[in-house]
């Protein structure tokens, strides 16, 4: 039976459950205005923190989360904990995410509800409320930083907006699409190189037909990947 | 009672796309329409308790209503109700992932995710400008915020605990 965390190289001791729950706790605490929100967390405690995480693996575990149905934090947090320890990480990391948010709403569906309005939390969260989008954009950075690194993937950016912004579409569609690009270009790029191989033979035999491999700008994984070397 | 509440709440885990917001139709149609287990004007009211508590608006609905109509044990049946497709959809794909990553078809997938994964971030952040760049104080707290988190490294937990500190003391 696979176990993700025998894939695991940045640290020896394996993760406790508990040590995974309470990490996923203070994740869940402080992750206000949706699930992106909780990406500089993450990054802090998983990634820098604990050393669970590569910072490259981690922008597709987000992206597996932004796939399925349901929050993107308990998705998130799901699949972050699998990688961390299999099944028991994911469900300490869901307890552990789910938690805090489920005390809170039960004290104030209990005995608070004569608080919800109080002036003192409206307050606290008008500041609070900006430093969210602060971290949203530190999201942006830290997850373009690892996604967007070659000039190729621009044109899936281009695409992504094209879908989110123009024609309105949601997020599952976006995802879905650009990973059917990514399955074209990829098989395109295959193709290209072994074309490219059959034409060196075939060459000799005067056949040299050959397609240009940087007929598009999303054909070659290979072709973007040398020009970029041409770059430096 | 119990059963209706954990199921009710699996439906809207199941069936809802993109988490937060777009969440909110399904969760009043059940919650409002299907059930009448909240007011619309109390579903309004559970919805701005959402955003000044932790976590995602599906969980914080789930065990407000839960409690609601069936105490501690209805919190805990409709809040395990709304994370159970989630959880195990993402076992499996987490499983998948693991499994299938070095093929290269899945390799392809994921490089065409990737940046539309920014994309979305971006989305999301553009979702809460309107209701957040109200004026000149709160621009400066998000851009003060992400340079503390990008340049310094600081703490997200102290930056957004700091915010709420200033908050108090502007706003009280």
């Amino acid at each position: 039976m696979y176990h993700p965390s025998e894939a695991i190289k940045t640290k020896e001791k394996t993760a406790s459950f508990i040590s995974i729950f309470w990490s996923f706790f203070k994740i869940g605490a402080f992750t206000f205005g949706g699930g992106w929100a909780m990406i500089p967390l993450i990054k802090r405690e998983l990634v820098e923190r604990r050393e669970w995480l590569e910072d490259s693996e981690f922008v597709d575990l987000l992206a597996i989360a932004q796939s399925g149905p349901g929050p993107i934090a308990v998705n998130t947090a799901t699949v972050t904990g699998y990688k961390i320890r299999g099944k028991s990480g994911a469900l300490a990391a869901v307890f552990g995410a789910a938690m805090p948010s489920f005390l809170v709403i039960l004290a104030f569906a209990s005995v608070l509800v004569r608080y919800k309005n109080s002036p003192a939390i409206d307050a606290i969260f008008r500041g609070m409320r900006p430093a969210i989008l602060g971290l949203l954009v530190a999201a942006v950075w830290q997850v373009g930083k690892n996604s967007v690194k070659e000039r190729s993937d621009l044109w899936y950016v281009a695409a992504g907006a094209f879908l989110l912004f123009v024609l309105r579409q949601g997020p599952v569609t976006a995802v879905f699409v650009s990973g059917l690009l990514g399955i074209v270009s990829g098989y395109r790029a295959r193709r290209s190189t072994r074309t490219r191989e059959q034409g060196g033979t075939l060459g000799e035999t005067g056949v040299s037909e050959a397609p240009d491999p940087g007929e598009s700008p999303k054909a070659a994984h290979e072709g973007s990947l040398a020009e970029d070397r041409d770059l430096k | 009672m119990l059963l209706r509440l954990f199921f009710t709440f699996a439906k809207i885990g199941a069936f809802s796309f993109g988490g937060g917001y777009a969440m909110i139709p399904l969760i009043s149609h059940e919650v409002v329409n299907s059930n009448g287990w909240l007011t619309m004007s109390e579903f309004i009211d559970v919805v701005a308790l959402s955003q000044a508590t932790p976590g995602p608006i599906a969980i914080n609905s789930a065990t407000y209503i839960g409690y609601k109509v069936a105490g501690f044990w209805g919190s805990v049946a409709a809040t395990s109700g709304v994370v159970a497709p989630s959880f195990t959809i993402m076992l499996i794909l987490g499983f998948l992932f693991y499994k299938y990553r070095d093929v290269a078809l899945v390799k392809d997938i994921f490089r065409g995710i990737r940046p539309v994964v920014v994309v979305l971030i971006v989305a999301a952040a553009l979702s809460v400008v309107p209701s957040t760049l109200t004026g000149l104080v709160p621009g400066v707290i998000a851009a003060v915020s992400a340079a503390l988190i990008l340049g310094l490294r600081k703490d997200p937990v102290m930056v957004l605990l700091a915010a709420g500190a200033l908050g108090l003391i502007l706003y009280l």
